[in-house]
């Protein structure tokens, strides 16, 4: 089996960190997109760039833990060849590239607009920025074929707090034929107000990408900042953003456990689980002054160091949820009426969730162990013990009970890092120069990957891939065949961010 | 189950106490809101939570109002599914050029007397995204808004904190 470095051919890109980035030939470029085409390496982010050229730049893994590497392709012409028609995960970040860029995607099977919904002022608004046209063209969903189906359009103003995203059903009565979603709602345009902002803006702007995932995405940040610039994070430093991180994951699964629950109509899981969601959020402001702990991670550290009585108000934390905790997990698996609506419903298949490289409880409830805390795998996990837990089942079932095993690891995870807290400093200062940096952080729904180009203390370049890019395809794959009602449940089960992949 | 129910009745709620009267933020909070809400519309008001770009750190502070510590509803507050339910529209996000049609529409789809209230920073002026070709820049560019509650999210109480303030002034202007 070859090793991606042996694939990707050509100029390898001087001050790219810690993987290598290497500038390939179309012919490569193919090459890549066969071998995720046949399994053997899998794609992790694709997106455009019109810094000093037009190109494309596609991070991909290959099966070793360290095989990471991105494959970047001029585009003189501001065509590229597709690689969603090898491989299908590429094709809506192709098709982001195509709206956001104005790159063409030579061969692609779907060449519909995506982010863009003809609202902006703007076309190609990170390339040749040319007006819109006048009039905004219509949308075409895909079609569905069969008697007697109907359509069901649903959102982006959906009935309840959420995020705004439209879905279009066909359903055959109450059975689901087709989901297809529509995105881009939250469309802010992080990528463009990235480039010339200073570290310290671009950092608040990677932490409000997903809020929910705030501390992830200011973790994935920073990896990508200090890999460009050979920064050393103190130690001290690594264990105050895994707490962080850790209590983002308790506070996330405990949210997502209640809601499933709720969407099943069982009210008293969603009430013990909001309940100890917010005790976790109230022991994030007192140790961290933020309940969701924005903006406390920094590129080169964290920014406040614990309180003297924060390790203790953790470990009364842990006592709390390990008392009550079990207790749910136990109403949950012994009521059959409960079961019945998640055993069995959306299931996602193992070569589904492998061939989109679907992180988070998406993937690892189909039978993917993948997890960015052990691979590649970042300081300080590789000191602390921890499983990561998988199943094969693939349905809402699955997804719960990854995220009620993620929980118990988490605790024992911010056991062990507060019993080894390093003593020292808690950041340490920037030296601003040119580099490139690719990080990468698990957050509660996955991992997200962070990319930047740093041109002194400016950024001139970021992109934030979402876990969510590899997940919310899945969903349309996971509900055909249940019913309309189950709806609500297998979204949520998957929980994917609008706001993190609408960028 | 049977455990779990049972140990709800002999241990009491989560819920917290309702607010004694010297209790700063809370107490104030209950007794003026009941005084006003009563006085405007009866015993409830219904709102409509609208995410017009948010990152989504404001829906979670939202929803926590639900959970059993600040038992939304025992004021007389509810989150309602349909914008023709709603008395207020609880808009967040820095109103992106995608979302401004969807917001204006579900504008038009809510019953009079309705009241815009706009919360986050995002909301307030656009916050950290003001500028981008993808944003309108703040909920008072699109609607008439009643009221700002500002932060990066808010904290639940200071949400709850800053529907009361829309009720007094709007008890206030009544003759």
């Amino acid at each position: 089996m070859p090793a991606l470095t042996d694939i990707l051919r050509g100029k390898r890109v001087d001050d790219h960190r810690p993987w290598p980035r290497v500038i390939v030939t179309t012919d490569t470029w193919r090459d890549v997109a066969r071998a995720m085409a046949a399994g053997r390496a899998t794609l992790l982010g694709l997106w455009g760039d019109a810094d000093a050229s037009l190109a494309v730049h596609m991070a991909v893994s290959g099966e070793t833990a360290n095989d990471i590497a991105v494959a970047s392709l001029e585009c003189p012409d501001g065509t590229f060849p597709s690689v969603g028609a090898l491989h299908p995960p590429a094709i809506r970040p192709e098709r982001a590239v195509h709206s956001l860029y104005g790159l063409q995607p030579v061969g692609a099977p779907d060449l519909r607009p995506w982010l863009d919904l003809g609202f902006w002022d703007v076309r190609y608004p990170l390339g040749p920025r040319i007006p819109p046209p006048d009039v905004r063209p219509a949308y075409t969903f895909l079609p569905a074929e069969g008697e007697s189906l109907h359509q069901i359009p649903v959102g982006p103003v959906h009935a309840g707090i959420i995020e705004p995203g439209h879905f279009r059903f066909t359903a055959s009565g109450e059975t689901v034929v087709r989901l297809e979603e529509r995105l881009g709602y939250v469309h802010k345009g992080i990528e463009s107000l990235m480039a010339g902002a200073n570290i310290e803006r671009a950092a608040k702007l990677a932490a409000r990408t997903s809020g929910d995932s705030t501390v992830a995405y200011g973790i994935a940040f920073a990896h990508a900042v200090e890999a460009a610039l050979g920064a050393e994070v103190p130690p001290r430093a690594r264990y105050v953003r895994a707490l962080m991180a850790e209590l983002e994951r308790l506070a996330n699964h405990f949210g997502d456990i209640g809601a499933i629950c709720n969407d099943a109509s069982f009210a008293i899981m969603h009430a013990h689980c909001g309940a100890l969601r917010e005790v976790v959020l109230r022991t994030a402001d007192s140790c961290f002054g933020h309940r969701l702990m924005m903006d406390r991670v920094v590129p080169g550290g964290v920014a406040a160091d614990l309180r003297p009585d924060s390790p203790a108000s953790l470990k009364t934390l842990l006592e709390y949820v390990r008392r009550r905790f079990p207790r749910l997990i136990e109403l949950y698996d012994n009521t059959a009426s409960l079961q019945d609506r998640t055993v069995g419903t959306g299931i996602v298949h193992a070569d589904f969730a492998r061939q989109f490289g679907a992180g988070g409880y998406v993937g690892r409830a189909s039978g993917r162990t993948f997890d960015a805390r052990k691979t590649p795998g970042y300081p300080p996990y590789d000191q602390l013990g921890f499983e990561v837990p998988t199943l094969t089942e693939g349905d809402v079932n699955a997804r719960v009970w990854i995220r009620i095993r993620e929980v118990e690891q988490s605790l024992a995870l911010i056991d062990q890092l507060i019993d080894r807290l390093p003593t020292g400093p808690i950041a340490t200062k920037l030296t601003a120069r040119r580099g490139e940096g690719l990080g990468f952080a698990e957050g509660f729904r996955g991992d997200v990957l962070a990319w930047i180009r740093l041109d002194g203390d400016r950024v001139s370049r970021c992109h934030l891939r979402d876990p969510s890019w590899f997940q919310w395809p899945l969903l349309e794959a996971a509900i055909e065949g249940n019913i309309v009602a189950d709806f609500p449940l297998c979204n949520k089960s998957f929980n994917c961010s609008y706001s993190g992949h609408d960028l | 189950m049977r455990r779990t129910l049972l140990e709800s009745l002999s241990h009491g709620p989560l819920t917290e106490a309702p607010p004694s009267r010297d209790d700063a933020a809370l107490a104030e909070l209950a007794a003026s809101l009941e005084r006003s809400a009563r006085r405007r519309l009866g015993r409830s008001l219904s709102i409509r939570e609208v995410d017009a770009g948010s990152c989504n750190g404001c829906e979670l502070e939202i929803h926590a109002l639900n959970n059993v510590f600040y038992d939304l509803e025992r004021f007389g507050l509810r989150f309602v599914a349909s914008p023709r339910h709603a008395d207020v529209l609880l808009v967040t996000g820095p109103v992106t050029k995608n979302m401004r049609e969807a917001l204006e529409r579900t504008n038009v789809a809510t019953p009079d007397p309705k009241w815009v209230v706009a919360l986050g920073d995002c909301a307030w002026d656009g916050g950290i995204f003001a500028g981008s070709y993808a944003v309108v820049g703040g909920v008072s560019k699109v609607l008439s808004v009643d009221l700002h509650i500002r932060g990066c999210p808010p904290s639940p109480i200071e949400i709850l904190k800053g529907l009361i303030a829309l009720l007094d002034a709007q008890t206030a202007k009544q003759p």
